[in-house]
């Protein structure tokens, strides 16, 4: 057991970074009722916008900024207003259609316009470790915490303490109420869309170091998040927290402790038990269904 | 008078033609997906092989010409991506790359007659009997039992981990040095299989400084390789590590940067070889793509002239005399320098030829021994 406390850090740090992947999911779940299945997509384009920047010479720093910029255009911004927007008209299923059409677009695009080949990616992490209780810790997964850590509280604080936020639940939870008592819903939503876009490209920025950019890295990432989303409860921010951060650590667990062999299994088989127990996810609230 | 010559002419102009008339190969290449890098480099080295040829008339005075197909690192696209090519009636079929794809594609190409020269190295790949599959490279029962006699005669190493990608080239890997290993005396003290596209390896190579070898045998694409070199130097792991190409090539270099350094592998191909012909298509590659290439690259550079040189042979474009022709066939470089190492085809499409001891010394390849020929 002498390793545990690595186990867990690592995988504290993968699980972050699928709570943030996973947040995303809530985000639009609770806006417009649907899935994003390009939502790993989202997550893997932001690093090619930056590494875009990079080849036409800006600094890194500069790169980063104008990425997170550019995915809030793309990603949020023209997400909403020529996919989501359009098709919410024909229903949530044509939605969900629609958003794995996006994906396979991304994914192709960028294949195209950039490589098939995975390309390194710069860290904002330096590399080297730390020794934390007396164990070297790497610093590139003390940063990936603490970053994802600070975006999500920020998110949380946003939400539950400022008035912006509670506009936003309010939007989200009942629209109709929400415009009676002059919320104004669609600014609403599309800070939402905002958000999740800002999201996506910090995670972006945070794991391709780790994952290297890849036109095909949204996939892992995006069925990761999902089922993180899915287990921790798909309608709550912190459930989606909780359940990236659960899967990350069991991950790793399993592998260790387990069998590396069938390390992929368990996800899947937590998955299973929390559908068949508590389908609204170990955080999740119970959503009545409506005539 | 007038009518006979009419014909004549029109006689000739279609012999004229025919005589023109290209010959066809067909590629199926990881072209996208987890194997990009792998089909990319095959494709590449393809592309600069007929561009050469054709540049110098082309074989028989006919030029070759290619089309490429993505398998997208998927064995059920690949099948379907095949026999597709198939049903365009090719000389000869390239690739793919993938083993899990050849495996499910050799069948195809075996009942349609065509040869299919490829980039698998799986062991099993040769030995269910089929006439018309050929490599590119060492197949895993060639190479892996240099490699377990390296990890014990040279690396004296009683206790070895072994850590290997979960598909099928990394199952048919790792059941060949296991065996050979234990056959020459070696314990495996730890036996640990990782996911294709896995990115955290912190529990992996826990498990192997756990079982405190005193060599670690890492056999991963090429992605992988470098995620777990770096975790094997972030944990402290100073056991010395060997693997096969796909532990020292270029790209993972690229990625791993400084954990790369000291890292040793059997190859059966290396741009870095001390071979001058090798050294040659290394700079026409970079020139012509702008980078340094894989082995990949010099497969799918070696699988055309390995077309021209049997066809040359044979004197004659015969796809269905093609394979019996390449079976038991010796190509001299100095006959086709374009195969660039001598090289001698087995009866079950195996390949014989030098291969080269690499270490990774500060961010480049270097060989440290060249291994002669079998035969």
């Amino acid at each position: 057991m002498s390793n545990l406390f690595d186990l867990l850090v690592a995988g504290l740090a993968t699980g972050a970074i699928y709570a943030l992947v996973a947040v995303g999911f809530t985000l639009l779940w609770q806006t417009s009722q649907t899935i994003n299945f390009a939502q790993g997509e989202f997550v893997m384009l932001p690093a090619f916008l930056m590494l875009a920047a990079m080849h036409v010479g800006a600094p890194f720093w500069l790169a980063i900024i104008l990425g997170i910029l550019l995915s809030m255009i793309l990603l949020g911004l023209a997400f909403k207003m020529l996919l989501v927007d359009p098709m919410m008209r024909h229903g949530v299923l044509p939605l969900a259609i629609a958003t794995m059409a996006l994906a396979i677009g991304i994914k192709e695009a960028v294949k195209q316009f950039f490589s098939a080949e995975a390309s390194p990616f710069p860290s904002i992490v330096p590399t080297g470790d730390i020794s934390v209780f007396g164990h070297a810790v790497s610093l590139q997964s003390i940063g990936v915490l603490v970053v994802a850590i600070l975006a999500v509280v920020g998110l949380t604080a946003l939400l539950n303490r400022t008035s912006l936020g509670h506009q936003m639940q309010a939007a989200a939870q009942n629209p109709t109420v929400a415009r009676i008592i002059g919320v104004p819903v669609e600014r609403m939503i599309l800070l939402t869309f905002l958000i999740n876009a800002f999201l996506v490209a910090l995670a972006s920025l945070l794991i391709t170091p780790i994952y290297l950019a890849k036109f095909s890295s949204g996939e892992v990432l995006g069925q990761a998040a999902f089922i993180a989303a899915i287990v921790g409860g798909f309608n709550q921010v912190r459930g989606a927290i909780a359940g990236g951060l659960l899967i990350g650590v069991l991950d790793n667990l399993a592998a260790s402790y387990v069998s590396t062999q069938y390390r992929s299994a368990v996800p899947m088989l937590v998955l299973i038990i929390v559908i068949l127990f508590r389908p609204q996810g170990l955080l999740g609230r119970a959503e009545e269904r409506t005539v | 008078m007038k009518s006979t010559l009419l014909g004549a002419l029109l006689a000739v102009a279609m012999a004229t033609s025919a005589f023109a008339q290209p010959i066809k190969l067909a590629d199926v290449a990881e072209l996208s997906g987890g194997g990009a890098t792998v089909g990319t480099n095959w494709k590449n080295g393809i592309d600069l092989a007929i561009e050469e040829i054709n540049a110098k008339g082309g074989v028989l005075g006919r030029k070759l010409e290619v089309t490429h197909a993505d398998s997208q690192s998927n064995p059920g696209v690949a099948r379907a991506q095949v026999q597709k090519a198939l049903d365009a009636e090719p000389y000869v079929l390239l690739g793919p790359g993938y083993s899990g794809s050849v495996k499910v594609t050799a069948p195809l190409a075996a009942e349609a007659g065509i040869a299919q020269i490829m980039g698998g190295e799986a062991a099993e790949l040769t030995q269910a009997g089929n006439k018309f599959l050929f490599r590119t490279s060492f197949g895993q029962q060639s190479s892996m039992p240099k490699v377990a006699k390296y990890i014990h005669d040279d690396m004296k190493a009683k206790s070895v981990a072994v850590v290997w990608v979960n598909n099928d080239f990394g199952r048919g890997g790792r059941d060949v040095v296991v065996k050979e290993l234990e056959r020459l005396g070696s314990k495996v003290v730890a036996d640990l299989s990782t996911e294709a596209g896995q990115a955290d390896f912190a529990a992996d190579v826990g498990k192997i400084k756990a079982a405190n070898p005193d060599a670690v045998f890492v056999y991963l694409n090429e992605e992988e390789s470098a995620r777990i070199l770096k975790e094997l130097k972030r944990q402290g792991v100073t056991a010395p590590l060997m693997g096969e190409t796909t532990l020292i090539g270029q790209k993972v270099i690229e990625f791993a940067g400084d954990a790369a350094n000291g890292a040793r592998g059997h190859v059966g191909l290396t741009t870095d070889a001390p071979v001058d012909l090798i050294k040659g298509f290394r700079d026409r590659f970079s020139k012509k793509y702008n980078y340094v290439p894989d082995h990949n690259g010099l497969k799918g550079y070696l699988a055309v002239y390995m077309v021209k040189a049997t066809t040359e042979k044979m004197g004659k474009v015969d796809s269905k005399a093609f394979a019996d022709t390449l079976h038991g066939l010796t190509i001299k470089a100095a006959d086709e320098p374009g195969i660039l190492m001598d090289v001698t085809f087995s009866d079950t499409g195996d390949i014989d030829r030098q291969s080269f001891l690499v270490e990774v010394v500060e961010g480049k390849q270097v060989v440290k021994q060249v291994l002669p020929k079998l035969k």
